[in-house]
């Protein structure tokens, strides 16, 4: 498997065409890339209108914020807001772990464990943006 | 993991002086970088004390000066002294650029540091191993392709095409970009690097070339092309002022066009 490590050693038999080569173009790469952008542009609008609406509800109380998620536009955005977010940030931590992790496996541990953390996030943060929202709308 | 510090194998030590000779009146401090893997032992920082008015304008002068009337062991690479072989590039002042084009005084400080390009195998002394930085090149194809049974005379390009070639025909691979770029420090071994992504380019955008989409599929990987983050280093270094950053993007753009 190569390595970063394979940099530091001159003295070896494989050709240096060989290991430019390594295992060849993996094909992807440009979706994420897309993903990236795609994401990044939909969170920074969303950003904005988040920012806006949280400064408007300081010092409101349980019940009328409960009631602001509880209008379906906010509750649309709310979740937008958060699925943008975590979706740029999957792909942004994945870079990361790319940049500075080397070890096959430790790479892969820290990718996989970094996708889980992002959709835990998400579905229990839909989870919580919904209950809020059915609640209150359901009790008028 | 990235590694932050040297091993202590590479940790440079301090070395010899070399005093500047009596009655000098001009004179400049050289620190320079000294490692001969088959002497063993630990790299050094030499600094020579030289009279410059002895010396003429470039760094480049000043390092044949002291190999020439201080120090012959000094290893370093050059050529053409007018910066079109690529062979002198080194890391000057904190800083790749070419030896032979950049002049000492231009240099910041009261001393001039001088180490090899960063984050290669040493050869010797300002000399770094670029094998792999070549294999790259030459793993981009650097020649152009066609199935099209040749043509009798040439094949045709027109002024216009030809001048999409500008800014990126005129790179001599001298590697002070991709030695300086973060994302090769760390990922050298499968991230192609900002010389060899900026030829890549100029194949991609060759109106002659026939594999613009397998030249497209070779590069399609994450850690091939997409290192790059746009740090920019690679074109605030380029000593030809080219812009590698620039050609790697459109690199990008081309990979977006073709599936959307
Ligand atoms: S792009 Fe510039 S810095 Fe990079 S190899 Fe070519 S000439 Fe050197
Ligand atoms: S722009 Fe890309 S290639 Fe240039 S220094 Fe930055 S990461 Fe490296
Ligand atoms: S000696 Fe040729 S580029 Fe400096």
């Amino acid at each position: 498997m190569s390595s970063n490590k394979d940099l530091f050693q001159p003295r070896q038999f494989r050709t240096p065409l060989s290991r430019a080569r390594g295992m060849g173009s993996a094909h992807h790469g440009v979706s994420h890339f897309i993903t990236e952008r795609v994401s990044g542009l939909a969170f920074a609008p969303l950003t904005v209108w988040g920012v806006y609406s949280a400064l408007k509800l300081i010092g409101a109380d349980q019940h009328t914020v409960a009631t602001w998620i509880g209008q379906p536009v906010n509750a649309v955005l709310l979740g937008l807001l958060l699925i943008s977010a975590l979706v740029h940030l999957q792909g942004a931590v994945q870079v990361v772990i790319e940049d500075y992790i080397y070890r096959f496996t430790t790479k892969s541990a820290l990718v996989i464990g970094n996708l889980f953390v992002c959709v835990l996030a998400g579905a229990v943060g839909i989870f919580s943006i919904l209950k809020v929202a059915l609640t209150v709308t359901g009790a008028h | 993991m990235v590694e932050l510090a040297l091993p202590k194998n590479s940790q440079v030590k301090s070395g010899k002086h070399w005093p500047a000779p009596a009655g000098a009146k001009k004179v400049k401090t050289f620190k320079i970088y000294r490692y001969d893997p088959e002497a063993g032992g630990n790299p050094r920082w030499d600094t020579y004390d030289v009279d410059m008015d002895a010396v003429g304008p470039m760094v480049l002068d000043a390092l044949l000066y002291i190999k020439n009337t201080i120090d012959p062991t000094l290893a370093f690479r050059r050529s053409c002294r007018e910066g079109v072989c690529g062979s002198c590039s080194m890391n000057i002042g904190g800083r790749n650029t070419l030896a032979c084009t950049h002049g000492w005084a231009e240099v910041p400080g009261k001393v001039v540091q001088i180490s090899p390009l960063p984050h290669l195998p040493v050869v010797k002394d300002l000399i770094p191993d670029l094998t792999l930085f070549y294999a790259q090149y030459a793993s981009i194809e650097p020649w152009l392709h066609t199935d099209t049974p040749e043509p009798q005379t040439e094949w045709k390009q027109s002024p216009k095409d030809r001048e999409k070639l500008d800014g990126l025909y005129e790179c001599i691979l001298c590697a002070c970009c991709s030695t300086s770029c973060p994302s090769y420090w760390w990922n050298g071994d499968k991230y192609l690097g900002p010389a060899a992504l900026l030829h890549a380019y100029r194949w991609l955008i060759d109106s002659r070339d026939e594999a613009t989409g397998d030249r497209l599929d070779a590069l399609e990987d994450p850690f091939k092309l997409y290192r790059c983050h746009t740090i920019m280093n690679c074109a605030q270094v380029c000593p030809k002022g080219l812009n590698p950053a620039k050609a790697i993007a459109e690199i990008k753009k081309m990979m977006v066009e073709r599936v959307v």
